[in-house]
């Protein structure tokens, strides 16, 4: 049975794992701005994260925490899209080692960001009224992440070939994951039934304003695709996801019950 | 985050003969600006020595917060709670910040960051030599802050009244973030110091490898410190090293008592005679070996700001594409 909760931590979840993602850039930027503007995204992803994982423990009760919830939990319990689990590069195979890729990096950030505006707005009017005010604080703040990818998307596709064929390669990359965005999750459809959640589905045509838009402007192309539609947000993740909370997890998990 | 003491000589700065295109008045008022404890702007004449000298202070600064962003930035991803994970990248951030800052002052002297950072990536410049050593558990997080950007503030307070007025001005605002730091990390290894004894173990272990080091942030002794005098003559140097360096200890070791670690050095006994803590002796040899080159981690740290400079380049130039045919657009719409 699906609960609010599970809900709760499908949204924190994304952001815990794109905060992570983000984070990976502190130091390895392409320019000093853009170090410090991705450190930023990343700040306020963990920020939103903990938020959502605090009101997760709450409803939960017993021994839950932000951090049990964010720490000891499998990669087949998150509930993120896939689309954020995936390194900064092309598709390659979990174990794979290859650049970072900035354009990759952008093209997700703003994929995400273009729908989060529109959920963060619609779960203002939660039944939950902590993820109420969670959603009018984190609003405001992936406008801003909209705004910078948006920029540097336009930027890369309308910039040097170089950056254009990277652009384009990380839209034709990274586009197929977005279906995930549409298809309904039965904690999805617990929270729509609540009045918690928001039905996604009616923001498809919104996003897809906003992406077209932002393509065309960049002058980028839209891949069409037919094909396996990821799952992560019910469980099923990439290859990729249980390298990343390895890594993150592995010195909590070291010292359980330690506080630091 | 820090820097050590700013006279570490660098092949930029071997040269520093007054170059005299100047009338005598205009060194006058420079000398008379000096002697009355005035700024100096950028506008203001200066000796070009005052000017390369300042450069080469500043970038080297600057350098130091960048680099310094590695050694913690290492430990963001494996930040044991989301609480301390924020806070750590928080912190690089701010360093990050504190980084464009002092670039920005540089250029108020005429170099551009461009030329700063072939500076750094060529080897010729040198950054704080304490980043060139490796985070090897969690709690190198909180001693580095703790004890480096400790000993940094120890060194950039007193240039809070540089006699350059965009480098104290920058300084007044990067020395207050430091503080913060340094208070955020001396928490985190309290609440480590009261856990379980690996923690404890990991803090002390990280104490064990970062307080010689840090002490060495300070640089040479005085008697073997080349650029010192001309420094305190300008107003850029405030303080000597060896007086920076017992300050900080005095300041040290009641802090390390109350969090209950030990410092590595069983020299280090309060003199009552001199109103200070006698310390043992610092391994010179290992820091110069550093600074030229051959510590731990200086080819790592070096060839990472390398290669994130060379793998963004197609970044920046898009960016300037971009910016070219947004200008273009614009000048044929107008015409
Ligand atoms: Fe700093
Ligand atoms: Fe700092
Ligand atoms: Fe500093």
């Amino acid at each position: 049975m699906s609960t609010p909760i599970d809900y709760l931590l499908h949204l924190a979840d994304n952001a815990v794992v794109l905060g992570q993602r983000n984070a990976e850039w502190c130091g390895h930027g392409p320019i000093l701005e853009e170090d410090m503007a991705l450190a930023n995204v990343s700040l306020d992803l963990i920020g939103q994260a903990r938020l959502l994982y605090q009101r997760a423990a709450e409803l939960k009760g017993g021994d839950a925490t932000e951090d049990k919830l964010a720490y000891f939990r499998g990669p087949h319990e998150f509930r993120n899209y896939t689309l954020l689990e995936l390194p900064h590069h092309g598709a390659l195979v979990g174990y794979a080692a290859a650049d970072r890729d900035y354009a990759t990096t952008i093209v997700r950030n703003f994929l995400y960001s273009a729908l989060m505006v529109h959920v963060w707005d619609g779960l203002q009017q939660s039944a939950d009224a902590s993820l109420a005010a969670i959603a009018a604080k984190s609003l405001k703040e992936t406008s801003y992440h909209l705004h910078h990818s948006r920029d540097w998307l336009v930027r890369m596709g309308d910039g040097t070939e170089e950056s254009h064929a990277r652009a384009q390669a990380a839209v034709n990359h990274l586009m197929p994951y977005t279906e995930e965005f549409w298809t309904t999750s039965p904690a999805e459809g617990a929270a729509v039934a609540a009045k918690i959640g928001i039905d996604v589905w009616a923001l498809r045509p919104a996003w897809d304003a906003l992406v077209n838009e932002a393509l065309a402007e960049a002058t980028l192309t839209r891949p069409n695709f037919h094909g396996y539609v990821t799952e992560g947000k019910i469980g099923l993740h990439s290859e990729h996801l249980s390298y990343l909370l390895g890594e993150m997890q592995g010195l909590a998990r070291a010292h359980p019950g330690a506080t630091w | 985050m820090y820097t050590q003491a700013m006279d570490i000589p660098d092949d930029s700065g071997k040269k520093l003969a007054a170059v005299s295109n100047a009338t005598s008045e205009q060194e006058a008022a420079f000398e008379a600006r000096i002697d009355a404890d005035g700024r100096i702007e950028p506008q203001d004449w200066m000796p070009e020595a005052y000017r390369k000298t300042l450069v080469r202070q500043i970038s080297q600064h600057a350098h130091s917060e960048i680099v310094g962003m590695l050694p913690e930035g290492n430990w963001i991803s494996r930040a044991p709670s989301l609480k301390r994970k924020a806070i750590l990248i928080a912190k690089v951030q701010d360093e990050g910040g504190h980084g464009l800052y002092l670039y920005s002052a540089a250029e108020t002297l005429g170099t551009s960051r461009d030329q700063m950072l072939e500076g750094l990536h060529s080897g010729k410049a040198k950054y704080s030599s304490i980043f060139n050593y490796p985070t090897l558990n969690w709690a190198d997080v909180g001693v580095i802050g703790w004890l480096v950007d400790g000993a940094a503030i120890m060194n950039q307070v007193p240039l809070c009244r540089c006699s350059y007025g965009p480098y104290a001005r920058a300084m007044v605002r990067v020395c207050k973030e430091e503080s913060f730091h340094q208070r955020q990390g001396y928490e985190a290894l309290l609440v480590m110091m009261k856990g379980t004894d690996e923690q404890r173990a990991m803090v002390q272990d990280a104490v064990n490898r970062y307080w010689w080091k840090c002490l060495a942030m300070f640089g040479p002794p005085d008697a073997d410190s080349p650029h010192s005098a001309q420094g305190m003559r300008w107003g850029i140097k405030r303080i000597s090293n060896d007086d920076l360096r017992q300050k900080f200890i005095d300041a040290t070791v009641p802090q390390a008592k109350v969090l209950g670690v030990t410092l590595p050095d069983p020299d280090l006994k309060w003199n009552e005679a001199r109103g200070h803590y006698d310390y043992g002796q610092i391994d010179w040899a290992e820091f110069w070996n550093t600074v030229e080159g051959n510590g731990p981690c200086n080819k790592e740290r070096l060839a990472t700001r390398v290669k994130a400079h060379n793998d963004g380049q197609w970044v920046r130039d898009a960016a300037q594409a971009y910016a070219r045919k947004q200008k273009e657009r614009a000048l044929k719409e107008a015409a």
